[in-house]
């Protein structure tokens, strides 16, 4: 999946052509009883071309042959235009799946009898591996299937799954050990135990999801359908009884002619939502594609839409909403101590520690006081490590002795020294912590220079992002192990609507049950082992793909970009979904006003003359009328097609300003182009003189 | 449109929007079993029916159990009902000696008034007993109104609860709403309509002689039903005017009985099922101005305050404001147009050369069919509010309306019965619209939709989509079936569009449990009286059915908190959706039968 697919255009020439011949192959009606409102067209489309032929050769048909030759193929082109939408949608899906196949190729893999990178080694192809094989994967190899690694650690290539090209580290414990088949390891090496049997790999299902082939109608669609069928049926009602009314009318007005089946037809394909019903399964594909060109793979449809009515997001608080890392922002000296000498100390105790807080430091130091960053061995400096035992870092420089840590830590090391921990100092500390940051202490030997504050950097952007979320109706949580002070000082900086405090997985739990007992529907993300049972238990759980192969089980999607603040995105898409759905339902049915308006006056004129008054668009002949009426109807589709692949725009207001906008444009608007639409047509064929 | 009609139904919508408040809270209160005042008196009464029954009110029923109930209770009606007029000759309190009922009549008349359609196939006066009256049409005019009031409070309940699986008991649900509701109500509108004049007697019919005797001009096509029962009873139906030809009327037979606790509960359990055969029109039904406006009252009073009843029990009094606001605004726009179509005056007059502006002399317009003590505005408001409800009175004939006023009514019953509706039931068919329309609307925010954070799923929409369906196929069928048989044809009193009218409203009116009649078409034959029977039965029950199921499956629900994200259902946004909702998905599908029938009749100037 190359960057350039990301941005497919929409009607790509080889997606197009494939979608033609496909959309008269799904004239199958085996395919088409799936749906029932096209099935109808369909069959109507079959009927007149039946009378057509009927008047053909006997010349004495129920209307001119002609007449019911241009209906006739307008109801076929209705059908096509129905089956090119959906193949478009599948086609943008499929070429997806082409270019993630080209990455499942047969390679030979190199099984291990046992657990060990030195045990014996047999080539077999990777079709023939089984759950719980083991094998070995080296430079240079393809990882032959998903699998877990056992020993080792090296760097990945994976973008033929994520499209990106950046090498990722996998190594054996922790959370990143999960590797996918079909990417390649770059260099040493990995031994890999073999999780999923042969066509049930992450690619295999990712082919599947974006083919469509696994694709089922999600509850929602369901829904959607009940009510199209429904009104399918009411609309076949009034075609079917129309007959016997215009028999009677006929007879009462002792003029004219009933109406003709040809007309009836007409007006029912005209009637029935067709717009909706042609277009219903692209918009679920687009929708799922949509998911895709956003590197999210969803697991099920269910899930995508589900995206669209979360009422609760959990956020990890780190990469997040927060930068990864916390940074220095200010230095504190103790009394009597000169701001400049806690600061180069603090610099000094910092420069050999790599560690994103440790490089902060040297920053600060370096912008707030101009000390430039010296290196370690032309000073003669001994660098301290960190350790768990002393839980501080520092330099060792000519008798100097510099360290940092915590301030228990340090005040610790300070007594045994034979210092004291000034009262001041401790004020200073639990201050910082109080407003939500972390307090380090520098000493040198018994001496207390002064404290470092470290602050969690809240991403640019996000408290705004928060804020049209608390719009859309979402809440958002954030999660974090950091103690309740640290983190409510966070939370107030993001905007966040509520936090959780040193969460573990079984509070992350509780807390995804507690809100779904409100009846509310939860999405989180995660990618540890430890958020799997959170994951599996949330509604819509985004996996990071750089997670563990636990939590990408346990989510039903998968992010590709290993992005957290993707679920945001994801939430869009859900809504745009069901928008998209909603939208062109209305639009489907308020045109129907119009067409009454083409079609009644035509169908009876001979009946009652009178009856000409309602042809307020004053179209010119009762059969352009029922022509340009199908033409509309037919055309009408293929217009909103790309509105069907790429969504109703969604913006993030409340659902009173959505529904205003939405009843306005599709509502009053389906009113009122059809009217348009139809007269227009009806003069261009007029003047072509084609009926 | 004058003065005077415009501050009738002004008034007349003041009034009825006072009084639903205070009637809604205190049903609410009934419902709830909170104290309601008069519990007090009627407490014991209660403890002592449901002993005798044998009822334990509180035990709880699911909506399967709740609906086999309904059903069983309803048969259990129908057969009495039936019994009470093929065996009227045998039974006492028959002064006129009555026969017993045809076997199709009574059926069609037991189906009738035990699903709270009271379409009528035959004349009070001349076909009932007393007996059969009270006991029989009197006691299903209580008790299926109070079903259809025991539905909705199901209904309410499935939204109300949560992660329940049971929606209250039926038995409970209709003694109390007979006991706390209609019984009380009907007391107070039946003394209220003596004092103007409504009889109330068991003595038998009084004979007079004319001062002026007549000679009954014959009419060789028809004699509208309208007044002519008084000039002459010996003749049992209009319909049969035909045969009267001739006949010099020199002593009139005036009918009388217990006609006004009848009444009281006819219109207040939009029933509709008159005593005398002219319904409201006759003077001893509905004698004057100010009764005419009691019972056009009482047509909308329960329904209007049902919506605030629901409101108040699903915790969110803007949710029943909206609704009932939503039905104001059609039946108020749809009257408006009768009552203007009906000043406009009759095209048939205007070409005789017959004055019909309104003036200080008369109150103008087309006349035809309607009371001249009621006039113009006073019939409009009853007919637009009596099919709006599924009443079915009429003061005036809706037949002899002018095509396009006679259309209003029509449209109306179409829509479904839920513009008000009949008590319970018309709330329900509006919830089911709700619903709909939440679906719809909700889509269009891009959340799976709620409606009183009940999620509205697969199940409902199959429900929802199940109560539109029947009812518009058969409304549809039946009329193709009347329109194409010789049976269906001959009844109807005019050929043409007009005939169509009759025929497609008669449907209309049966399957959507309204009642009324276009009048013109004799319906008590064989066929109609089987045909509109099983319409009747069908778009009673197998409504029922299926909003039962919705209540069973929105009580098993957990119930969704609002956010802000949610699409508020109390915004006059949300009730335009609704109102689009109803007319587009309830009357859309009606607009060729109007072309075929009113709109062609209006063009054409037939």
């Amino acid at each position: 999946m190359s960057s350039k697919s990301k941005h497919r255009s929409l009607f790509e020439p080889t997606i197009v052509k494939k979608a033609l011949w496909d959309s008269v192959k799904k004239l199958d009606p085996r395919h088409q009883v799936k749906n029932p409102v096209m099935f109808v067209v369909e069959v109507g489309s079959v009927l007149t071309t039946l009378l057509f032929v009927h008047s053909l050769l006997t010349g004495k048909g129920e209307a001119p042959p002609s007449f019911i030759l241009q209906i006739s193929l307008w109801l076929w082109i209705t059908v096509l235009f129905a089956n090119f939408a959906e193949s478009m949608a599948e086609g943008r899906g499929k070429a997806q799946a082409d270019s993630l196949r080209k990455t499942r190729r047969e390679v030979m893999a190199k099984r291990l009898e046992k657990p060990a990178a030195d045990a014996n080694v047999t080539q077999v192809p990777s079709s023939q591996l089984r759950k719980g094989d083991i094998v070995l994967v080296e430079s240079g190899d393809i990882i032959p299937m998903d699998g877990e690694v056992v020993e080792g650690v090296a760097s990945v290539n994976e973008s033929a799954v994520t499209g990106e090209s950046a090498p990722v580290i996998r190594e054996s414990g922790g959370d990143r050990n999960a590797v996918t088949g079909g990417t390649t390891v770059l260099s040493d090496w990995l031994v890999v135990r073999i999780t999923t049997s042969p066509g049930e790999t992450f690619l295999d299902r990712m082919i599947s999801m974006v083919e469509g082939a696994k694709r089922q109608k999600t509850p929602n669609e369901i829904a959607l359908d009940i009510l199209l069928a429904g009104m399918t049926i009411i609309f076949l009602l009034v075609c079917v009884t129309l007959l016997p009314y215009s028999l009677f009318s006929v007879k009462a007005a002792g003029q004219g002619s009933p109406v003709t089946i040809t007309v009836l037809v007409a007006l029912l394909v005209c009637l029935i939502p067709t717009t909706i019903g042609g277009l219903l399964s692209a918009i679920g594909i687009a929708g799922m594609d949509r998911m895709i060109q956003a590197n999210v793979i969803a697991m099920s449809g269910r899930a995508v839409e589900a995206a669209g009515d979360v009422d609760v997001l959990l956020l990890d608080k780190t990469g997040t909403i927060t930068l990864g890392n916390r940074q220095a922002t200010e230095f504190l000296p103790a009394p009597g101590v000169h701001v400049s000498a806690l600061a180069d100390a603090a610099q000094l105790a910092s420069l050999a520690d790599e560690t994103p807080e440790g490089r902060s430091i040297v920053v600060l130091a370096k912008e707030r006081y101009e000390l430039r960053a010296r290196d370690l061995h032309t000073i003669g400096a001994e660098f301290v490590p960190f350790t768990a035992q002393t839980r501080m870092s520092g330099v060792n420089l000519d008798h100097r002795e510099i360290r940092k840590g915590v301030a228990d830590a340090v005040e610790k090391y300070v007594r045994n020294q034979g210092g004291t921990f000034p009262p001041a100092i401790r004020q200073v500390v639990d201050d910082i912590a109080k407003l939500g940051a972390t307090p380090l202490v520098v000493a040198e030997g018994p001496n207390v220079l002064g404290v470092i504050r470290l602050n969690d950097i809240v991403k640019g952007g996000i408290k705004e992002r928060f804020a049209e979320m608390r719009k859309m109706g979402i809440r958002t949580v954030m999660i974090t192990g950091d103690n309740p002070l640290t983190a409510a000082a966070v939370a107030a900086e993001a905007g966040v609507d509520d936090f959780l405090a040193e969460a573990t997985p079984e509070t992350k739990l509780k807390l995804i049950r507690e809100y779904q007992k409100g009846g509310r529907l939860v999405a989180m993300t995660g990618d540890g082992t430890n958020d799997a049972p959170a994951l599996a238990q949330a509604d819509v759980a985004v996996a990071m793909n750089t997670g563990t192969q636990a939590a990408k089980e346990a989510g039903n999607l998968v992010d590709l970009d290993s992005n957290p603040t993707k679920l945001i995105q994801i939430v869009e898409i859900g809504k745009q979904l069901l928008m998209t759905r909603g939208t062109l339902t209305t639009f489907s049915i308020a045109n129907d006003v119009a067409k009454y308006f083409a079609i009644l006056p035509a169908a009876f004129i001979s009946i009652y003359p009178a009856l000409g008054a309602l042809n307020i668009m004053g179209l010119a002949t009762p059969q352009s009328a029922v022509l340009s009426a199908v033409i509309f109807n037919a055309l009408i589709i293929i217009f909103l097609v790309p509105l069907a692949l790429r969504g109703v725009k969604y913006r993030p207001l409340g659902a009173s300003m959505v529904l205003r906008n939405n009843a306005l444009i599709y509502g009053v608007g389906g009113l009122l182009v059809p009217f348009i639409g139809i007269k227009l047509i009806d003069v261009l064929i007029t003047a072509m003189h084609i009926v | 449109m004058t003065g005077n009609d415009i501050l009738q139904i002004v008034l007349y919508f003041g009034i009825l929007l006072l009084l639903a408040k205070p009637l809604g809270v205190y049903m609410a209160r009934v419902y709830e079993g909170q104290p309601s005042g008069l519990d007090r008196v009627l407490g014991p009464v209660e403890r002592l029916f449901y002993r005798i029954c044998g009822i334990k009110p509180e035990e709880e029923m699911s909506w399967k159990k709740y609906a086999g109930v309904v059903l069983v209770f309803s048969a259990a009606g129908f057969f009495l009902l039936y019994l009470f007029q093929r065996l009227q000759g045998l039974l006492p309190l028959n002064p006129q000696r009555f026969a017993g009922v045809s076997p199709d009549l009574a059926f069609n008349t037991s189906v009738s008034f035990t699903t709270n359609t009271n379409w009528q196939s035959y004349g009070g006066e001349t076909t009932m007993s007393y007996l059969t009256q009270m006991a029989g049409l009197g006691v299903q005019n209580f008790v299926s109104a109070a079903a259809g009031m025991a539905v909705l409070v199901a209904l309410i309940r499935g939204f109300k609860r949560h992660s329940a699986e049971t929606i209250g008991n039926f038995w409970f649900d209709l003694t109390r709403s007979t006991l706390y509701i209609l019984l009380p109500l009907a007391l107070i509108y039946s003394v209220l309509l003596v004092s103007q004049g409504v009889v109330q007697t068991f003595s038998e019919y009084q004979t007079i002689s004319l001062i002026q005797p007549v000679t009954a001009t014959p009419s060789p096509q028809f004699f509208p039903r309208g007044g002519e029962d008084e000039k002459n009873t010996l003749a049992p139906q209009g319909e049969r005017a035909g045969e009267r030809v001739g006949i010099l009327v020199a002593e009139q037979v005036i009918p009388l009985g217990p006609a006004a606790s009848q009444i009281a509960i006819k219109q207040l359990g939009t029933n509709g099922g008159g005593f005398f055969n002219v319904n409201s029109a006759h003077p001893f039904e509905n004698p004057t101005a100010f009764s005419n406006f009691l019972e056009a009252l009482a047509i909308l009073l329960i329904p209007a305050a049902l919506c605030i009843t629901f409101g108040r029990m699903a915790g969110d009094m803007r949710q029943g404001w909206a609704l009932l606001f939503a039905m104001v605004l059609i039946l108020a726009a749809l009257m408006v147009l009768c009552t203007w179509s009906e000043q406009g005056g009759n095209r048939r007059f205007a070409s005789l050369g017959v004055d019909q502006q309104a003036s200080q002399l008369q109150p103008g317009g087309n006349m035809e069919g309607k009371e001249a003590r009621f006039g113009i505005v006073s019939s409009a408001i009853w007919a637009t509010a009596t099919t709006a409800a599924s009443n079915g009175s009429v003061n005036s004939m809706h037949d002899s309306f002018t095509p396009i006023g006679g259309l209003y009514p029509m449209m109306l019953i179409q829509i479904g019965e839920v513009i008000f509706g009949g008590v319970g039931s018309g709330l329900y068919g509006m919830l089911v619209m709700a619903i709909v329309t939440v679906f719809i609307a909700g889509l269009m925010v891009g959340r799976t939709p709620e409606y009183l954070g009940k999620k509205i799923e697969m199940f409902e929409m199959k429900m929802a989509a199940l109560v539109i369906l029947i009812v518009n196929a058969l409304v549809k069928i039946g009329t193709a079936v009347g329109v194409v048989t010789t049976a269906g044809t001959s009844s109807a009193a005019n050929f043409g569009p007009h005939g169509f009218s009759e025929i497609l409203y008669a449907f209309s009116s049966a399957a959507n449990n309204n009642g009324s009649a276009f009048a013109g078409l004799n319906a008590n034959t064989l066929f109609y009286n089987t045909a509109l029977g099983i319409a009747m039965f069908l778009g009673r029950f197998w409504v029922i059915i299926p909003v039962l199921a919705i209540a069973g499956s929105l009580a098993r629900k957990k119930k969704v908190p609002a956010s802000l994200g949610t699409l508020p259902t109390h915004t006059p946004l949300f009730v335009a959706l609704l109102i689009g909702v109803v007319l587009i998905v309830g009357a859309l599908s009606f607009m060729p039968a109007w072309a075929l029938g009113p709109l062609a009749e209006q063009l054409t100037g037939r």
